[in-house]
């Protein structure tokens, strides 16, 4: 059964969608999506342990050896890419559906479950499977159940902005499959260990820098770096905010988990780093990206606006640890994956509870909030503080490593705007936290907070940004030994 | 380097602008589904065609073996993937519009956009 694991890591969600859609009962199909989910953070934690005790798992799809067969291979990396995207999936399939914000009536309910499990089955397939091949297809599997997940939004701009989604997003899909297609062309390979052997004798040719070129300009479509950012703000502001909770901490997490994947394994770091010098590239886009998201976010007047703006800072942040790459600032972006993962996932779960009481996601209508839903603003400050990066929370552990990584380098230029841009997130977070507690409204209003059912989910995602922020072995630990094993040839 | 023998590639480049063009230039939302599946349709042909091998056939070898040149299946099969994904978007795409002209009576973008701004 235990070796199987990596099979049903993806095979599971991925049979358990069409059941829901047989079920149809709201209720029974939430209970069964959460059981499936559950198991499939269970699956991911034992294939950590696994990987942390044993080694990696090669797994050979069907019994057809790697690599003609199609390979499933978890290594440290990949372990804890999933153990994220399970853990958010988990967290946030158990908050409860708001009416208010889906355009489905109720006994409608189970597509959303159906949707979400696609996507998360395709999600997990892009980072288990050891096939380029293969994350493209499940890349699309998830990109399109994503596309369909935004466009649930009640405002009819969730449609629109669903719909320019799906353009950019299939653009990007296409893009990739043409870089994998080349590297086919010069390689007579998909499987990704076998690509690393079979690559760098053909490195130097203008094929393989087209196919670098047009994977690297994909992935960084669905990772939402800048400047290929434009889907990203609309898709979360209009889309339900569950969605963009799930989606703002997985679906660009794993877009960059690929593109790590791409340029350490596939293409090599001396390729990537000292050939095409695609730092020089990188590190510019990541500290605009920091800067112009903060400065965005300051100046929004919707809160899920605000927060995708940030988003695309902070999806700065990571690809900055890209480009640093030495052993502190990768782990800095790895560590950042997890971190905002659980910061952004938490701050769109406090959002939806706040619409369970306020109509509107404008700023304006958070007034007084503070006193009348004093668990849900908190959680947004707590959060809100591990955005700024405050020690004591996550956000904190991923700016030590990424300024480690700079300095580490002799880029004191790059370090301070790691800092300046902290200050700009000060900002925006400040404006929320100020209308939500210090409006001079006279009457107290009621206490009428969210329920239990709602404000659970979201502390266990604000609970742990302080616990990784304190115990940072198993964030930071496992991040380090990534970035030490993806540096490992290089070093 | 023969220029002109790399037609295919002259074919799936040609198709690739037009997709693209079409899906930046048109405000209409079918056409700039239209222009995603033309877009998609040169990636399909530019992954048929790395496969062709001049003068072979369709890979299936004689009992008994001999020397059978045969073109490259597995592009082939994988472009029937890449086709589903295609349909799949192109279904997906359209159901959004048909919610579009529900929702705004047109599936022009600057009208859409007009209305949005109106609204704001």
């Amino acid at each position: 059964m235990t070796e199987h694991l990596p099979a049903l890591q993806t095979a599971l969600p991925l049979l358990a969608a069409p059941v829901c859609v047989l079920l149809r009962r709201a209720a029974l199909v939430r209970v069964f999506a959460v059981l499936v989910t559950w198991s499939c953070l269970a699956i991911a934690l034992s294939l950590l342990q696994e990987v942390l005790g044993h080694g990696e798992i090669s797994y050979a799809l069907g019994g057809w050896v790697a690599p003609l067969g199609i390979e499933y291979r978890v290594d440290i990396l990949n372990a804890y890419v999933l153990v994220l995207v399970a853990t958010i999936a988990s967290v946030v399939i158990a908050f409860p559906l708001a009416g208010r914000e889906l355009r489905i009536p109720k006994e409608r309910f189970f597509l959303f479950y159906a949707l979400f499990l696609l996507c998360l089955a395709g999600l997990l397939g892009i980072t288990i499977t050891g096939d380029l091949f293969n994350i493209f297809v499940f890349l699309e599997i998830s990109s399109l159940s994503a596309y369909a997940l935004i466009g649930l939004g009640r405002d009819r701009r969730a449609l629109t902005a669903g719909f320019s989604y799906l353009v950019m997003g299939t653009i990007g899909g296409t893009f990739i499959l043409i870089g994998i297609g080349l590297v086919y062309q010069m390689t007579g390979t998909l499987n990704i260990v076998d690509l690393s052997q079979r690559l760098p004798p053909v490195l130097g040719t203008r094929t393989v820098w087209m196919a670098f070129a047009f994977l690297v300009v994909g992935t960084s479509i669905k990772l939402a770096a800048f400047p290929l950012h434009q889907w990203l703000p609309n898709a979360y502001t209009y889309g339900p905010s569950v969605v963009a909770s799930f989606l703002s901490a997985t679906a660009t997490k794993v877009a960059y988990y690929v593109l790590v994947r791409l340029l350490f394994t596939v293409f090599g770091f001396a390729f990537v780093f000292e050939r095409v010098q695609l730092s020089a590239l990188l590190l510019p886009l990541s500290l605009i990206a920091m800067v112009v998201g903060s400065l965005a976010a300051i100046y929004q007047t919707n809160i899920k606006r605000l927060l995708a703006y940030s988003s695309i800072a902070q999806i700065g942040y990571m690809t900055l640890g890209l480009s640093l790459a030495n052993l502190d600032g990768l782990t800095g972006g790895l560590v950042h994956l997890f971190n905002h993962g659980l910061i952004k996932g938490g701050l769109f779960l406090v959002v939806a509870c706040a619409l369970s009481r306020v109509e509107s996601p404008r700023i304006e209508s958070l007034r007084g909030l503070g006193k009348r839903m004093p668990w849900t603003m908190a959680a947004f400050v707590v959060g809100g503080l591990g955005l700024i990066g405050i020690p004591g929370t996550v956000g904190f552990v991923s700016k030590w490593y990424l300024v480690l990584g700079a300095l580490d380098q002799g880029l004191y230029f790059v370090a301070f705007m790691v800092l300046a841009s902290s200050l700009l997130a000060v900002v925006y977070v400040w404006r929320v936290i100020e209308v939500m507690y210090f409006s001079d409204e006279e009457r107290a209003p009621e206490r009428d907070d969210a329920p239990l059912s709602m404000l659970l989910p979201t502390w266990v995602l604000i609970g742990a940004t302080i616990y990784f922020g304190l115990d940072t072995e198993l964030t930071a630990g496992v991040a380090e030994q990534a970035a030490a094993y993806l540096l490992g040839g290089a070093s | 380097m023969n220029i002109l023998g790399l037609w295919n590639y002259w074919i799936v480049i040609a198709l690739m602008m037009i997709g693209l063009y079409i899906l930046i230039a048109r405000e209409n939302l079918v056409k700039k589904v239209m222009g995603l599946n033309i877009f998609q349709v040169s990636v399909i042909m530019f992954w048929v065609s790395i496969a062709k091998v001049r003068g072979g056939t369709a890979p299936i070898v004689p009992e008994g073996g001999g020397d059978v040149i045969y073109s490259n299946p597995l592009p082939h099969v994988l472009m029937l993937t890449a086709i589903v994904v295609g349909v799949a978007t192109t279904g997906l795409g359209l159901a959004l519009i048909v919610r579009i002209h529900e929702a705004y009576g047109s599936i022009e973008e600057d009208q859409v956009r007009e209305m949005d701004r109106a609204e704001e």
